[in-house]
């Protein structure tokens, strides 16, 4: 009997890595960043701190965003659903007697819970249909809550609990909330991506008949990141509820929740980390500067989306990426032939 | 009585809805795109019919023998650069595409036109009504949106099955590549696709604003409904549309007739239902859900 094995593997020396560079770089500048942004409140005048708190909610919704279409393909349109959600729950637990800064947790767990029975509705719908059926579900959402009395019905109701808190102590305690929420999602989304659910994602967008001969269950798959996004963006909508008391359903059901999110993403890169979070600067820049323009800044936004979707679909932070082969945040392996190959 | 009534005024909405979603449909049958713009598309359709009519000294009732081929036109021109470039690169990207320009198209209507309410001016006839018995109004404006609606879809109907171009257009929605080996210019053919449906688009959008007041932000809801109508009926299915238009139509006079809060909800509630029940649709093949 022949002891030959029948493939011989080439004796290349091949290199994985993970990191462009020293990954010590990324922890030092993260950590760095990290003290910053906890310190800045203290730092920066107020008003600052309000424009920092509703960038990083844009950017805890566009991480979630991107890990729904851009690692999983899931385009979808009624976000806004878990934005308003998340909100209601924080008002409702708030109503009850809990703390609202306690409540955001059990906001993101509620916004998860309802996500599960949604996706077996959802889920009989592919592309664009599944699409617009998310936004059914945000619409039906919303008219729902508006009937509630309760809850303020439809003409809102302000949130209990933050009474005996200064504005400026408010406004500072929900920037930390904020930033802390969005400092969870995109560190938990990192650590997501690179470990096996991250494989699994990355073989369903390239190639989904293959993923699913080679095993992957791509229905669970789809299942868990539609529901982690939910609670992301559930707790989205609990920060929003407390950095802005005065919840009614049209400004938290606000379709243009999803229309920030789809155009951050686009803009700074789908498909990777980095890119809603320059998405969000590069959107935050604008808006500042152009806020005297009424809703210009939404339609040039768009515009830059719709044309980077056409012409750079990888996105501002994709481009860059290819063109000085560098990341921040890796989640992918590069494979590098080594010094004495073959 | 009152049952009657709500089963008559729900199929004359119907009949709107129908007329407005038979573009969607016949997008996504043939191009398989799905315009998220396509509301939006309507409610520019009848801004355009309220700043030409006066200018050129045509009554508002008429508004669509000029609105209409402007729009067939423009649908040939969109197609064939925007979307026909996003279908180049995968049906991911024209989603992006078409929910961009709907937000773009929303915001620009916004800044140019206020958020106030506009209607296209067709004089003394939108009081008019119809009076068969004692509780039942029905508006001659509404009778004639259901009736075009009707027509559309049976002319729809007959294009497709009958002339050359139709019969062009079904090859390519069935097998784009057969197609195109057989010689067809399939990018041509899509482009006289989205003129039909930019055609009848133009013809919902000025309808809607006969009927009723509309505002930059008017596109999305009505999206929503033809979306609603798209399934109930069933995907790829003409007359399933008009169907589905009725049935949603008088779902929502229902959920009005309980309380005037819950018409949409019962509208999203009866797509929710036939979704989690056959979600192939009234009229649909359950091969055409894919």
């Amino acid at each position: 009997m022949s002891t030959e094995p029948l493939f011989v593997a080439p004796r290349a020396r091949v290199k994985v890595r993970r990191s462009t560079h020293s990954p010590l770089f990324t922890i030092i500048g993260a950590l760095v960043l990290v003290c910053l942004l906890t310190v800045a409140p203290w730092i920066v005048p107020a008003q600052f701190a309000t424009t920092l708190t509703n960038f990083f909610i844009l950017v805890i919704m566009a991480t979630m965003w991107n890990l729904l279409a851009g690692y999983a393909g899931m385009v979808s349109i009624g976000q806004q659903a878990f934005v308003g959600l998340g909100a209601y729950a924080t008002l409702y637990l708030a109503i009850k007697g809990m703390n609202p800064f306690v409540a955001i947790p059990f906001a993101a767990l509620v916004c998860a819970a309802l996500a599960v029975p949604i996706t077996y509705l959802l889920f009989r719908l592919r592309g664009g249909y599944f699409s617009i059926a998310t936004w059914v579900v945000s619409d039906t959402a919303l008219l729902i809550i508006g009937t509630i009395a309760v809850l303020g019905g439809g003409t809102g109701r302000t949130m209990p609990g933050l009474q005996n808190l200064s504005p400026a102590e408010t406004a500072h305690f929900s920037y930390l909330a904020t930033w802390f929420v969005a400092l969870i999602v995109v560190t938990g989304t990192y650590v997501l991506l690179r470990s096996r659910t991250g494989l699994v994602l990355a073989s369903i967008r390239d190639n989904e008949v293959a993923a699913r001969s080679a095993g992957v269950n791509v229905r669970a798959a789809r299942r868990s990141i539609f529901v982690i996004a939910a609670a992301g963006c559930g707790a989205a909508g609990a920060v929003l509820a407390i950095s802005q008391p005065f919840i009614q359903p049209s400004n938290e059901f606000n379709l243009q929740w999803a229309a920030e999110m789809l155009f951050v993403s686009m803009i700074g890169g789908l498909g990777t980390i980095e890119g809603p979070i320059i998405g969000s600067i590069i959107f935050f820049v604008l808006q500042q500067s152009l806020q005297q323009q009424g809703a210009w800044y939404l339609i040039i936004v768009g515009a830059l989306a719709v044309a980077i979707a056409l012409w750079q679909p990888r996105g501002l932070w994709g481009a860059f990426r290819d063109r000085f082969h560098t990341e921040l945040l890796p989640v992918g392996h590069w494979v590098e032939p080594g010094e004495s190959g073959l | 009585m009152i049952w009657l009534n709500i089963v008559i005024q729900g199929a004359l909405v119907g009949g709107f809805y129908a007329l407005f979603a038979c573009g969607l449909s016949l997008m996504f049958g043939v191009l398989k795109v799905i315009n998220l713009a396509h509301g939006d598309m309507a409610v520019v359709a009848g801004y355009v019919a309220v700043f030409l009519s006066p200018r050129l000294h045509i009554p508002g009732l008429w508004s669509f023998l000029v609105v209409v081929p402007i729009f067939a036109l423009l649908g040939y021109v969109v197609q064939r650069t925007l979307i026909q470039k996003s279908i180049d690169r995968d049906p991911f990207t024209t989603l992006l595409v078409t929910f961009g320009l709907s937000v773009v198209i929303e915001n620009l209507l916004l800044e140019m036109y206020s958020a106030n309410g506009q209607s296209i001016n067709i004089g003394s006839l939108i009081g008019e009504s119809w009076h068969p018995a004692s509780i039942i109004y029905i508006s001659y404006v509404s009778l004639a949106v259901l009736a075009a609606a009707v027509l559309v879809l049976l002319a729809l109907q007959l294009f497709l099955s009958k002339s050359g171009i139709g019969r062009l257009i079904r090859a390519v929605a069935d097998d784009q590549e057969a197609a195109q080996l057989s010689g067809a210019n399939y990018r041509h053919v899509f482009g006289i696709a989205a003129a039909i449906a930019f055609a009848t688009v133009a013809l919902a959008g000025i309808a809607y604003g006969m009927m009723t007041q509309f505002a930059p932000t008017s596109g999305g809801v009505n999206l929503l409904f033809a979306f609603e109508v798209v399934v109930i009926g069933g995907i790829g299915s003409l007359w399933g549309t008009l169907v589905g238009g009725i049935a949603l139509g008088i779902a929502q006079q229902f959920g009005a007739h309980i309380n005037l809060s819950y018409q949409i909800l019962a509208g999203n509630v009866l797509f929710l239902a036939v979704l989690a029940v056959r979600p192939q649709g009234l009229f649909g093949r359950r091969s055409s859900l894919a």
